[in-house]
């Protein structure tokens, strides 16, 4: 069954047209990474997958609920559709333990004692049960990184958007926090949509590539055959690009 | 001024007494009303967005001293009685509340559009998000300029002196004109200002501290 369709959408800043004939479908379980030059809609597509961004035409199904159609109520999708930003954005307001068990009480009022306890799990499986009482400004990038992914993980979500989630970050930080993706998404069989600049992470995590240039789908291969050999000039001369420093 | 407050500390103290009752109502209310039209400012809807712009455009561009009289002359006469005590009031948490919504306003807007996306995403509604995440973050970033709003209102209670009030200025009124020691007279009355605004200066700086 398919998590993600888009039929034919196309998205307008003022008169920039920023999603150009987007035709993507997306199953349940996939693990999909979106590759791409800044600028080329990246972000852009991810966002409106959960109606941060919305769309001006075409069809737009995410697991079924119609994004075209303004009557949808859009807090029931996000409930099942989480999302890592690459700034983090945690509640500066609230703690580590705070910021991942609020969500669960005030939208799917999950008991407190079992909210606690499943918050507490996340943390250890983001290596930081020992900070759950630390504000975010206390943290580092890369374990606030692992905060937010943990606050997504505790809605259950059906679907996880990452959206550039280690550009932010220190070098040295990268890995701790790419290394819980990969976890994230091997075990759990969520199916998890990416945009990254991390090709090496992309290679092993991925079973699907799209590469994006100019707000247009320009490959959608698997990943094997797409590291191996893009199709087209725009992706190699972009791999060619980027693996060559 | 020692003379001036023995003789009449009777009098002073009613107008204290006066001074504190209507900085008291004014603030609670001028919070409220203005935290609602801060928001209103704020919210997705264009018609709540300019009925928030137009309330604080027109009542913060408006003397306090005009709108206080139209409360103490013009609603008496067409709508229903009220006392000078009470249209100073009125006029004065309407006047200040339109500043505080300008405050908070700037509050909730300096807080980043990313704390609204990190809630959202997780499938919080809007004002799920505004009253657990944004509220909280614009209340503790607008405490220092809030803290100028309270003094400025305790200060401005003065107005009541105007509509007889029976307020501290009301009461220095009084006094000068019947001892005809105007220095003393005011500067007892300034004197007792400083004793209420001094320590709500204090307690704010504290505030301030104590949440960042």
């Amino acid at each position: 069954m398919s998590m993600i369709e888009f039929h034919d959408v196309q998205k307008y800043y003022g008169h920039f047209h920023a999603l150009h004939d987007i035709n993507l479908e997306i199953d349940e379980g996939e693990t999909v990474v979106l590759i791409g030059p800044s600028g080329s809609g990246k972000s852009t597509l991810v966002r409106t997958v959960n109606g941060l961004e919305t769309i001006q035409k075409g069809q737009l199904i995410v697991n079924g609920h119609d994004l075209s159609d303004p009557k949808t109520n859009l807090n029931i999708l996000r409930s099942d559709v989480g999302m890592v930003f690459q700034h983090f954005n945690l509640y500066k307001n609230k703690d580590v333990l705070e910021n991942i068990m609020l969500a669960p009480r005030i939208v799917s009022h999950i008991p407190e004692e079992e909210n606690k306890k499943r918050a507490m799990e996340l943390l250890e499986m983001v290596g930081l049960e020992k900070w759950a009482h630390n504000m975010p400004s206390q943290i580092s990038g890369g374990q606030k990184q692992r905060v937010a992914i943990a606050r997504t993980l505790a809605m259950r979500p059906k679907l996880i958007l990452y959206d550039e989630p280690t550009s932010a970050l220190d070098p040295e930080m990268i890995d701790d926090v790419l290394q819980v993706i990969k976890k994230v998404t091997n075990e759990s069989g969520m199916t998890s949509l990416i945009v990254t600049h991390e090709m090496g992470f992309a290679k092993e995590v991925a079973n699907r590539v799209i590469f994006m240039d100019q707000g247009q789908i320009v490959e959608d291969e698997n990943s094997a055959s797409f590291f191996e050999q893009p199709k087209t000039v725009r992706a190699q001369q972009f791999l060619s690009k980027i693996i060559s420093h | 001024m020692i003379d001036i407050f023995t003789k009449f500390s009777g009098q002073l103290f009613v107008g204290l007494g006066w001074t504190i009752l209507s900085s008291v109502i004014a603030l609670f209310f001028s919070l409220i009303i203005g935290t609602v039209f801060a928001i209103m400012e704020v919210v997705p809807s264009k018609i709540a967005r300019f009925i928030g712009r137009a309330y604080v455009e027109i009542l913060r561009n408006i003397p306090l001293l005009v709108i206080t009289m139209f409360f103490y002359l013009v609603i008496p006469k067409y709508v229903m009685k009220i006392n000078g005590f009470t249209a100073g009031t009125i006029g004065l948490t309407l006047y200040t509340s339109a500043f505080i919504a300008e405050t908070i306003r700037s509050g909730i807007q300096s807080v980043s559009g990313g704390q609204m996306e990190g809630a959202r995403s997780t499938g919080m509604t809007y004002w799920q998000a505004m009253r657990y995440i944004i509220l909280p973050q614009a209340f503790k970033i607008v405490i220092p300029p809030l803290g100028n709003q309270f003094v400025n209102l305790v200060k401005n209670s003065s107005v009541l002196a105007f509509v007889a009030g029976f307020d501290l200025m009301y009461q220095a009124n009084s006094i000068a004109s019947t001892t005809f020691d105007q220095i003393n007279s005011y500067l007892v009355v300034g004197v007792l200002y400083l004793i209420i605004t001094l320590p709500l200066s204090y307690y704010m700086q504290y505030l301030e501290k104590k949440l960042a």
